[in-house]
């Protein structure tokens, strides 16, 4: 895919006389101690990413990380002290004010933490704005805004004002006046923060809904681990105006960067995380026809499990567990396993997500990953559930007691 | 005991009045001659208008006004007191009054309302701007009413000069804090959708800001009535004129015919300009609304909100 945004080593100090801060900050020193030799704070250090169109970015990081700096640079809001970001090619730190506003007006739109709707304008006239200052006729501006606000869903509230609107609901009008210049660049600063728990899950979902659709560059800053998670695409931690750790939601919570990232993973859902794939083993089928009794008891030794799947011709058709395969054994070397087979077997997805396996694995026995075309391509043991959503808590655990202890 | 006067003593009054007298006014009085040909005109006009309007109508017009924008309250009050002050005999004082407090009220607007706004986007252009307004507010207005009188002549149009003088630093102030109160986010959003300072300063700043200007354009409306009785000193007509002559002559019945006009012009003025900053000026579309909705009676934007669900409070 193309790279739609990129960012290089940029860096932001803000003070009147950001070279000396600079220089200090380029021999290693701490944020906190330039603070207090230049009186300067450093927001963004030598970040650089690049973000591949109709990809998701999420920049996390608590407040005071630098990550609404960051998403500023973007569009121009704020300078870089140092460093270019290329949008499509164009450097809109160094772009002329000119070349700066169009960028702006055709490719990059933005949705704010506090919404920032106009209160004096009306919905519909607040999602127009954008289009308003590009020129666009007063028919045209309203049809194209109304059909923005059909998209979230409030298009019967267009001649409403923000201030009559609910939280959630002044946020989607946020979004939509985001989407109605039909920009390429969607930069979201922290747009769900100021929302109840519920609705934020709510408009989370609904993001990816239209994502599916609008397949936009999104840029969506966050300070909660969780949402970066359920968004993200690529996800960047940020600490101190640094990027500690770039990677995708299972490379983050796998395998924390270091301590920092690690204590912030100690409270995720790892079922949320991980895909079902993450821990499923070789499933060794029993093929019916090929494979006797005596084969199949010699296996389940071998890799020491208590039942396995049966396919024939490739097909799944059930599952025999080492006891009833025993008995049999007794009763009749040569007895058909097809006899023994349990039917009431769970198969699932190999994308899907661990919570989903929750309920498939309450009869103890495994559970088989299929693929789109329902060939088995694995099995979960139900133990192994457990042993991944734990695996997080012991690594967290010990670097949470390494920061407590005094190095 | 010694001082430092008793070394040598700086003939600071003597520096001013040379200044003035042989440096501003040989120089510079045709200049300021020309500057108060636009107030003059204003003035004039307005004055004439005022005064040929019979008595009757413009009470009329003035409780409508006062109605559609105050209230039934302020309406009965005025349309009262406005007759009240035809049956004591200072109807055509007042209305030549009036037309100096509009005049200067005016011009304090056009000069205002621009070096506010400038002010609020230049932090070094209000650094200089906000030592001058001080001193425009705490020197006596007698100090300048000499030079003035120097410059300008006698009569209504150097008194208005020196009533914009003194009633012009509200409205700048006042408009400088309402651009600079316009929450940041407001601004940012407007810059990151791609508008143009200028489009910034129209679509959000302006309008987010008209109800902290309409304070502004009160408080000036109200020092500048103050100023009428001074205004008089150098020769302004209308009420200030009758509170002088009462004064002159140690006629209390005058003097108090004067200063009631005053008064009752100050109250009417007052609660219609008030009503202007109080209007909830941010339920509007556009400029033009906004203004269009400060002559709406008051009665039916009080009632407009039953005709929807009431929002909850946030």
């Amino acid at each position: 895919m193309a790279t739609k945004v990129t960012a290089k080593n940029i860096y932001k100090i803000f003070g009147d006389d950001t070279d000396p801060a600079f220089e200090l900050l380029k021999n290693g020193r701490s944020k906190a101690e330039i603070l207090a030799e230049t009186s300067h704070t450093v927001g963004v250090n030598d970040a650089s990413f690049d973000v591949a169109e109709g990809e998701i970015f999420v920049v996390m990081g608590l407040s005071g990380s630098g990550k609404s700096t960051l998403v500023r640079m973007i569009n121009g809001l704020i300078a870089p002290t140092r460093g270019e970001i290329l949008i499509d090619g164009t450097d809109v730190a160094s772009c002329p004010a000119e070349t700066l506003r169009q960028v702006r007006r055709e490719k990059v739109a933005m949705v704010f933490q506090h919404f920032a709707l106009f209160p004096h304008k009306t919905v519909v006239d607040n999602v127009a704005y954008g289009l308003k200052v590009k020129g666009m006729a007063v028919a045209e501006r309203r049809e194209k805004a109304l059909a923005a606000l059909a998209q979230v869903g409030l298009d019967t509230y267009a001649d409403s004002y923000p201030d009559e609107l609910s939280g959630g609901m002044q946020q989607r009008v946020g979004l939509a006046r985001g989407l109605a210049a039909e920009p390429e660049i969607l930069l979201m600063d922290e747009p769900f923060s100021a929302l109840d728990p519920l609705i934020r899950r709510d408009m989370q979902e609904e993001l990816l809904v239209l994502q599916r659709t609008l397949k936009k560059t999104i840029i969506f800053i966050t300070h909660d681990l969780n949402e970066a998670l359920i968004l993200g695409d690529k996800i960047a931690i940020m600490k101190d105006g640094r990027f500690v750790q770039v990677g995708t939601a299972q490379e983050i919570v796998g395998s924390p960067a270091d301590d920092y990232v690690a204590a912030f993973t100690q409270d995720i859902d790892r079922s949320r995380v991980f895909s079902v794939d993450s821990i499923a083993m070789d499933p060794a089928p029993i093929e019916l026809g090929s494979d006797t009794i005596g084969d199949a008891l010699a296996r389940m030794e071998d890799l020491g499990r208590d039942a396995l799947f049966a396919t024939e011709n490739g097909s799944v058709t059930g599952i025999a567990t080492y006891r009833a395969l025993a008995a049999a054994s007794r009763r009749n070397k040569n007895e058909d396993i097809r006899t023994v087979l349990r039917r009431d077997f769970e198969t699932i997805a190999a994308d899907a997500e661990l919570h989903a396996l929750y309920e498939k694995s309450t009869t103890g026995l495994p559970v088989g990953v299929v693929d789109a075309e329902g060939t088995l391509v694995g099995v979960v043991e139900p133990q192994a559930i457990f042993a991944q959503l734990v695996r997080g808590e012991s690594e967290a655990a010990a670097a949470a007691d390494k920061r407590v202890t005094p190095a | 005991m010694f001082s430092p006067s008793d070394l040598f003593e700086i003939p600071f009054g003597d520096w001013i009045d040379a200044g003035v007298k042989d440096w501003l006014v040989p120089n510079f009085r045709p200049l300021f001659r020309s500057m108060q040909v636009p107030i003059s005109w204003v003035l004039d006009g307005l004055d004439a208008f005022l005064n040929a309007m019979p008595m009757l109508l413009f009470a009329a017009i003035l409780t409508l006004i006062a109605w559609r924008t105050a209230g039934r309250g302020v309406a009965i009050f005025t349309a009262l007191a406005l007759v009240f002050l035809d049956l004591i005999g200072v109807w055509s004082q007042t209305m030549t009054t009036l037309a100096m407090i509009v005049t200067a009220v005016f011009f304090c607007a056009l000069i205002g309302i621009p070096l506010g706004i400038l002010g609020a986007r230049n932090d070094r252009f209000m650094s200089v701007l906000r030592p001058i307004l001080d001193i425009m507010q705490t020197i006596p207005p007698f100090v300048y009413l000499v030079p003035i009188v120097m410059l300008f002549g006698v009569g209504t149009v150097p008194g208005v000069i020196a009533t914009i003088i003194f009633a012009l630093p509200p409205i700048i102030r006042l408009t400088n804090l309402g651009i600079r109160g316009v929450r940041s986010d407001l601004v940012e959003a407007a810059y990151a959708f791609g508008s143009t300072p200028r489009q910034v300063l129209w679509e959000v700043q302006f309008p987010l800001a008209l109800r902290t200007i309409m304070a502004g354009l009160n408080q000036t409306l109200m020092m500048a009535l103050s100023m009428a009785v001074i205004a008089a000193l150098i020769g302004a007509g209308g009420l200030g004129l009758t509170v002088n002559t009462g004064l002159g002559r140690l006629d209390v019945g005058t003097a108090m015919e004067g200063g009631v006009g005053i008064v009752i012009l100050a109250i009417i003025l007052d609660r219609i300009t008030q009503s202007f900053a109080e209007r909830k000026s941010v339920k509007t579309p556009s400029l033009l609304a906004t203004f269009k909705s400060y002559f709406s009676p008051a009665g039916r934007t009080a009632s407009a909100p039953a005709d929807k669900p009431a929002p909850s409070a946030r």
